[in-house]
């Protein structure tokens, strides 16, 4: 072992305690990183039911690329966390699961998004369709400027025709499901915007599953919440994992490990590590993981 | 093995916790193993007043494992440590259990040795529990070793040595027992000898234990309660 760069204790026989401590400001844990090939970094780790699968994800902002070959799969009905420092691409990962990119110019995607054996990126792709599978929260909380009632009909009623009795049923059943109904049962003709900041994400979170899709996708859904509302929102993405399959993407790393089942590491469009929460914060196996999770990164 | 990095936390004060929690520890290695030789010494030379003082030293151990313990639950509230670091303090968690429970093992040798000194010098002069006072020593400065440097490897090679102890004491446990068949008054006596040596022999398990704290502290990999080859395949 190369324990140059440690500083091991020698000659213990004659350590003076408070001499040691000069000694220790350089050590640090050694990390056992010999077993990954190249060939084992290039293959998709898979999981047990994978939802959707990507293979060979490249992202273009005009010339530049943000996200480089790019593979692996997010698994059903479990919550898939990315992290990464600022910029290393996790926000437009998650903005190819629903193509929300294509309203933008000059961006575009390559590659395979596999989501229930069908290619979301191809051209024949039906964004409506997609987007009724696929749905997403933001990081600030976005209520429309209508009525809370409202708000979470809208989208039902761009995709299904629902009778009034029908429409309540859904409207209620998605409030619930967002554990937002006790607070608003009363009010539901009020407009969206006075509710509080967690009450608004959690309204948003209903209005995405109102529609009944099968992916949800939270971008930072709770950074611009207080602790007790991150709480409340965390304890909401736990239930709604045993019905929805969902990716969230969080600069926070208490958050993903947490929430998430699983976690995907990424940096400067590329993904490092991608593997069980539980063994990416007990042991990760690429150095760039352990440094970030540790807070040495930078 | 790969060469380790000279990576720093961006926080220095969280840098300056973890060095500061690591040399505590080692230094706890230090007095333990100084309470260890003493007592073997204080036995074997029949040294009442050296024994004293390591009966009265234990105080000193048990405070430490007191202090390094809350210092270590602080750090896990405030700093939510993650992979090495969360491994590093777990482990340290667990080293400071055993060494405290070192000193109590050397703490008994002193009192057998105060107890012995009372009594007729045999005429070995107690060479076999000098010899594997010396083992159980030897032992314990690896295992502390092993933990400064955070060396696996060396761990290992640690753990093999407790097996060189264990037939040492079986050894003497047999000495002792033919000791008192022949000779019914020398049971005080050789009951005290067999609660000293005892005591040494669980001082090898408890550094063994470190050294098994050490491998999954570099490793990520828990290997208690293997078999001892099978330690070898897990590195």
């Amino acid at each position: 072992m190369a324990s140059e760069d440690i500083m091991p204790f020698r000659s213990m026989n004659n350590a003076n305690p408070a001499k040691i401590a000069t000694n220790t400001a350089r050590a640090r844990l050694p990390q056992e990183r010999s077993n990954i090939t190249d060939e084992e970094t290039d293959a998709i780790v898979e999981v047990d039911n994978p939802k959707i699968t990507i293979r060979d994800l490249n992202f273009y902002y005009g010339k530049f690329r943000a996200l480089e070959t790019i593979g692996m799969q997010v698994a059903e009905n479990r919550v898939t966390a990315f992290i990464g420092p600022s910029g290393c691409g996790k926000s437009t990962l998650l903005r190819c699961f629903n193509r929300i990119y294509g309203l933008y110019p000059n961006q575009r995607a390559t590659g395979e998004i596999i989501l229930d054996g069908v290619n979301i990126l191809d051209k024949r792709q039906d964004l409506n369709l997609l987007r009724a599978k696929v749905g997403m929260v933001f990081q600030k909380p976005t209520p429309f400027p209508m009525s809370i009632y409202d708000n979470v009909a809208f989208g039902v009623k761009l995709y299904e025709s629902l009778s009034r009795t029908d429409m309540s049923e859904r409207v209620e059943w998605a409030l619930r499901k967002a554990a937002l109904w006790e607070e608003v049962k009363d009010k539901l003709k009020q407009t969206g915007t006075q509710l509080s900041g967690g009450q608004q994400q959690r309204l948003c979170i209903a209005r995405a599953i109102a529609v009944k899709p099968e992916v949800v996708l939270l971008d930072e859904p709770a950074s611009a919440l207080d602790p007790i509302s991150t709480a409340h929102i965390e304890e909401l993405i736990a239930e709604l994992k045993s019905d929805y399959t969902i990716v969230i993407v969080t600069h926070n790393m208490q958050q993903a490990a947490r929430v998430s089942d699983y976690t995907a590491f990424m940096y400067l469009g590329r993904l490092i590590e991608f593997g069980d929460t539980n063994d990416i914060f007990t042991n990760p196996r690429r150095r760039d993981t352990e440094d970030y999770i540790t807070g040495r990164y930078g | 093995m790969e060469k380790a990095s000279i990576g720093h936390h961006i926080s220095k004060q969280f840098d300056a916790e973890l060095n500061d929690i690591r040399n505590r520890v080692l230094a706890m290695g230090l007095l333990v193993e100084q309470q260890v030789g003493d007592a073997v010494r204080a036995l074997v030379d029949g040294d009442r007043d050296l024994a004293g003082m390591v009966i009265d030293n234990d105080h000193k151990v048990n405070a430490q494992e007191v202090a390094l313990d809350e210092e270590c639950t602080q750090i896990l509230a405030r700093r939510q440590p993650a992979a090495g670091d969360l491994r590093l303090i777990v482990a340290i968690i667990k080293t400071i259990t055993d060494l405290e429970r070192i000193g109590d093992q050397a703490e008994k040798v002193a009192r057998m040795g105060q107890r012995l000194a009372e009594t007729e010098r045999p005429k070995n002069r107690y060479i076999e529990i000098q010899h594997l006072g010396d083992l159980v020593q030897k032992m314990l400065h690896h295992t502390v070793e092993a933990l400064a440097g955070l060396d696996a490897e060396g761990a290992y090679n640690v753990t093999r040595e407790d097996e060189k102890i264990d037939h040492e004491y079986e050894g003497i446990m047999r000495q002792m027992v033919t000791f008192m068949m022949e000779d019914p008054r020398s049971i005080r006596r050789s009951l005290d000898i067999v609660w000293a040596v005892r005591a040494l022999e669980r001082i090898g398990d408890h550094a063994r234990n470190i050294c098994e704290y050490v491998i999954y502290l570099v490793k990520g990999k828990d290997v208690r309660h293997i078999d001892i080859d099978k330690i070898k395949e897990a590195l």
